[in-house]
């Protein structure tokens, strides 16, 4: 079987996958790493969002061998060692931006992307816009856009332009 | 310093949130048990045939296999039971055909499960099932409702003659007939309620796992309401006792009703880890959650009312034709019965009602309860019927409204479709949610969109539920096979702190927090120092499960009777090391103190007492703070009130955008603000869905079209506006907490409001009606002025 090296939250695996295999079933099953969850088959859904060296990815679409080399980011990945929570991770809980959490960790890591990718600032329209890949069955996405909307000025360090 | 406060009424941040923001949730599909095989079920790609042999040799021989099995291999197991008997307008049972673990001598939907194939991997599996080969011999088959009552049909099951299921009524024909007689004025509608599929976000999964040493079977499956799958499955299906049987339901990654019932896959991987003494495990992928997860709605109805001079209702007469879908799911003959003809009086005080209800069998997924389950097919029926009655009698839709409320000094008030309410103040719900949402303002809001070149419109429903489910004596008389209360363990640990153990299930409705609240509210102890566990029937006494908004208003209110046994005995210990009358013992922000003295113990000093005593009456009183408690509601509690929608449409191409949206609710004492506006944005999410968005659609030949999320359209971030939530509240009289719930409301109260916008933007077309999904070609159509195309 083909093996595949790759650095998932800041630790180096190499795994023996099939050629089939998906960079979600390697998370999940040959590494342990449950809270990227599959929601679909699709890839419609989003609750399977990833890091890809810097850009949100549906890891249920890209093949584990695909990610040979690359560095990956889980949800796992997202608080400090000391358990300190990332900004966005807050404002979903500040805002009640949750309810079963089974979307929660590829909405997560899309809006992640989302805030980094619009250094600018983010319009309510532009927020709604962007999660366009992620599916929430719980929330009616109100809470989850006010989170967002939250976290863009934590992450970047100043006041939103829209403020 | 106060203590900060964190009892009923504090927005509380959820207990269970880290888990789930970190990636630590344990849901079914996150588990693996050592030596875990992995099944694949093969389901039918024919909506109806007879099943005339499997081939299962060359998926034997494949790479890893371990067992393949039909019905055949499934000799001395049951069919999947039914909760609910309805009996027909003569009295006789409806028709019950079995319903087979795994397909039995035909399939009656696309998706029956027709075999199963257990390997050592989930792709060798999946792979195996590729090889096996089914011969079908084609029937004709029947998907809608219409089609299937019509003479010379496909028959579903030998048994239902004409399809039927059964043919119920309720109400005083011969009142509303008379009253339909002197009438000064009659509207009519024909409606439908769209098919829906619930599609929570987690598709269902099961691992079944056996111990031969100890003979005991262990299920993890997605459900909401783990003691009732046990005592489906256990007694009906598998024969297995509650004592070696254990049902765990840990994250549950959303339900809306679809994770009730009870699965053919729970049963199959219960039977075949225990033939085959390894964990075998089940994941749906997306596309079998289409077809297999229960369906809901699905009604075609006529509507009639009858109305006097001055617009005073007089009688309502509903014909309705629901579907069953191939099979009877758990709750499946209940819904379009008792949680949907009841709830016809709505809100207005109609003096006469009557109902027909022919459930049918269609060769379609089961359909059963969700969210909202029969009730928003009430109140859509009737807040379409009462604008179209605003309508043809040139009356004002609010005016309408506001003349035939129920009064708020009417309660308890008797409606003729056998429901007493007992609490509610629908002019207060109506009047917060038109100021909260500018109505008064909306004509220079309309005349400002007409500048831009869009068609806006208003509307609204003033609708009301039936939750907290249910009475046992009454849903007893009305068919249900069991009782619906709830059970509570409260257990004071000898330190003070506190677990919960609940037969309710949290699946996204946050009980860890609520329940934590209600314990620190009655008994004092801090809301850290409080876990609630629910899902597991190895951990907690019985429970009914999570529906019908009853958590709260059940679950909850045999917490309150647990933790008055708590008090009681702590009183009795309390006196006895205060050396004070149990009389004289008050109980108090945690503290027990002999009235009217500062002599006192606090409730941790007590449990320590009962738990380690140096000094006890031992004779007197057993040791130990830990009580159980069941509920029996009273009755059903009654949420309503008023939801406002704004839409604009986009006339050059249909599309509906919901501008405005604004519910105002009254779901009785609110315990934690912060999650009953999530719940209620949730479901307004849902009903706007239904409204402009989603439709499960079959083909003549009994396909399902709309089978995957590229062809079913789920709510985006993008469908939908903010949601403005508001309380106003009047408590519910029989529970101890006077809640009412809030899980369904939004979902309930939307859909009408939605189409009553939507109907009013295109007032100048001349539509009177238009059904779900509101979806841009249905509106392009109208607007282009191709009737053919528009639903009336």
């Amino acid at each position: 079987m083909p093996q595949v090296t790759l650095s998932v939250n800041g630790k180096s695996h190499t795994v023996e996958v099939e050629g089939r295999t998906l960079l979600v079933e390697l998370l999940r099953e040959k590494l342990g790493l449950t809270g990227t969850h599959v929601g679909c088959d699709t890839s419609q859904c989003g609750a399977c969002v990833v890091d890809v060296n810097g850009t949100s990815v549906k890891s249920c679409t890209m093949l584990a061998m695909q990610a040979d080399g690359a560095k990956v980011t889980t949800i796992e990945g997202l608080a400090k060692p000391d358990g300190t929570l990332h900004p966005m991770q807050e404002m979903f809980r500040e805002h009640h931006a949750l309810q079963c959490g089974f979307c929660t960790p590829g909405m997560v890591m899309s809006a992640i992307d989302l805030v980094n990718s619009h250094p600018e600032g983010l319009t309510e329209e532009q927020i709604r816009h962007g999660l366009e890949g992620n599916l929430c069955r719980c929330t009616g996405y109100h809470n989850i856009v006010k989170a967002i909307a939250a976290a863009w000025p934590l992450m970047h360090g100043k006041k939103m332009a829209a403020e | 310093m106060n203590a900060p406060f964190e009892g009923i009424g504090a927005s509380m941040k959820r207990k269970e949130d880290l888990r789930f923001i970190s990636g630590h949730g344990h849901y079914v599909d996150d588990i693996n048990r050592p030596g875990q095989l992995y099944a694949y079920i093969k389901r039918s790609d024919r909506a109806h045939a007879e099943l005339r042999g499997i081939d299962t040799a060359a998926a034997k021989a494949s790479a890893g296999v371990v067992a393949v099995y039909t019905s055949a291999d499934l000799t001395g197991i049951g069919g999947l039971p039914c909760g609910w008997q309805i009996h027909n307008k003569d009295g006789s049972p409806m028709a019950e055909p079995a319903h087979p673990v795994l397909a039995s001598g035909k399939v009656r939907h696309v998706g029956d499960p027709v075999a199963v194939v257990i390997a050592e991997t989930k792709q060798q599996a999946k792979d195996a099932a590729e090889k096996l080969v089914v011969d079908y011999k084609d029937l004709p088959a029947v998907a809608t409702v219409t089609d299937a009552v019509k003479p010379g049909a496909a028959q579903v099951h030998e048994g239902a003659a004409g399809n039927v299921c059964y043919d119920w009524e309720i109400g005083d024909k011969g009142a509303v007939d008379a009253a339909f007689a002197k009438a000064a004025k009659t509207v009519k509608l024909d409606l439908t309620n769209n098919r829906l599929i619930p599609n929570a976000m987690e598709p269902r999964a099961a691992i079944g796992e056996y111990d031969p040493t100890t003979g005991e079977h262990t299920l993890y499956t997605t459900s909401q309401n783990p003691h009732v799958i046990r005592l489906l499955m256990g007694a009906f299906v598998l024969q297995i006792p509650e004592h070696k049987l254990r049902v765990v339901a840990p994250d549950v990654g959303g339900g809306f009703g679809s994770k009730i019932y009870h699965y053919a896959e729970e049963a199959i991987v219960t039977w075949a880890s225990g033939k085959l003494a390894q964990p075998v495990k089940w994941a749906a992928e997306r596309n079998e959650s289409f077809m297999s997860d229960a369906h809901g709605r699905d009604h075609v109805s006529t509507a009639e009312l009858a109305l006097a001079a001055d617009g005073t209702f007089l009688a309502l007469r509903v014909k309705t034709l629901c579907n069953m879908g191939a099979y009877l799911s758990t709750f499946a003959p209940a819904v379009p019965t008792y949680l949907y003809a009841t709830l016809l009086a709505g809100v207005y005080k109609t003096p006469a009602i009557y109902a027909e209800v022919k459930a049918v069998f269609t060769n379609t997924v089961p359909v059963d309860a969700y969210r909202g389950a029969g009730r928003p097919e009430a109140s859509f029926l009737l807040e379409r019927l009462v604008d179209v009655a605003a309508r043809d009698t040139g009356m004002d839709r609010v005016e309408i409204r506001r003349k035939n409320f129920i009064p708020k000094d009417a309660f308890p008030y008797q409606t003729p479709v056998a429901l007493q309410y007992d609490s509610g103040d629908y002019v207060s719900t109506l009047d917060a949610a038109m100021k909260h949402a500018d109505w008064a303002g909306f004509p220079a809001r309309r005349a400002a969109a007409k500048a831009k070149g869009k068609l806006r419109g208003i509307g609204m429903s003033t609708y009301l539920e039936a939750c907290g489910i249910a009475p046992s004596k009454v849903v007893g008389s009305l068919g249900a096979r069991a009782g619906l209360y709830e059970v509570a363990n409260i257990r004071v640990h000898p330190t003070g702190s506190v677990t919960v153990f609940t037969g309710t299930h949290s699946h996204g409705q946050g009980h860890e927090t609520t329940m934590a609240q209600l314990v620190s509210d009655q008994l004092g102890v801090p809301f850290s120092q409080v876990e609630v566990v629910h899902g597991d029937t190895s951990k907690i006494p019985f429970g009914m499960g999570t529906y019908g908004s009853r958590s709260l208003a059940v679950g909850g209110s045999a917490m309150v009777k647990a933790m008055d046994k708590i008090i009681t005995k702590g009183r009795k210990i309390a006196a006895h090391l205060l050396e004070a009358a149990v009389e004289d013992v008050e109980f108090k922000d945690g503290k027990f103190t002999v009235a009217g003295t500062d002599r006192s113990k606090t409730l941790s000093e007590i449990a320590l007492t009962a738990y380690v005593p140096h000094n006890y009456p031992i004779e007197e009183l057993e040791p130990g703070l830990d009580e159980t408690a069941f509920y029996d509601p009273k009755n059903f509690t009654y949420p309503g009130g008023c939801h406002v929608c704004e839409v604009e449409i986009d006339a050059e191409t249909g599309v509906v955008s919901v501008v405005n949206f604004t519910a105002v609710d009254d779901v009785g004492r609110v315990v934690n603000p912060m999650i009953v506006e999530g719940q209620v944005q949730g479901g307004v999410a849902q009903g706007i869905g239904q409204a402009l968005l989603e439709n499960a659609v079959y083909d003549q030949d009994g396909q399902l079209l709309s089978g995957s999320f590229m062809d079913y359209t789920m709510p985006r971030a993008d469908n939908l506006p903010n949601i403005k939530v508001g309380t106003e509240t009047t408590l519910c009289t029989h529970n101890p907490l006077g809640v009412k719930g809030c899980g369904e409301v939004g979902a309930i109260g939307s859909p009408p409001a939605v189409i009553n916008a939507v109907v009013d933007a295109l007032s100048d077309y001349g539509v009177r009606h238009l059904d779900m999904p509101a979806s841009p070609q249905k509106i392009w159509s109208i607007i282009q002025g191709a009737p053919r195309m528009a639903a009336e």
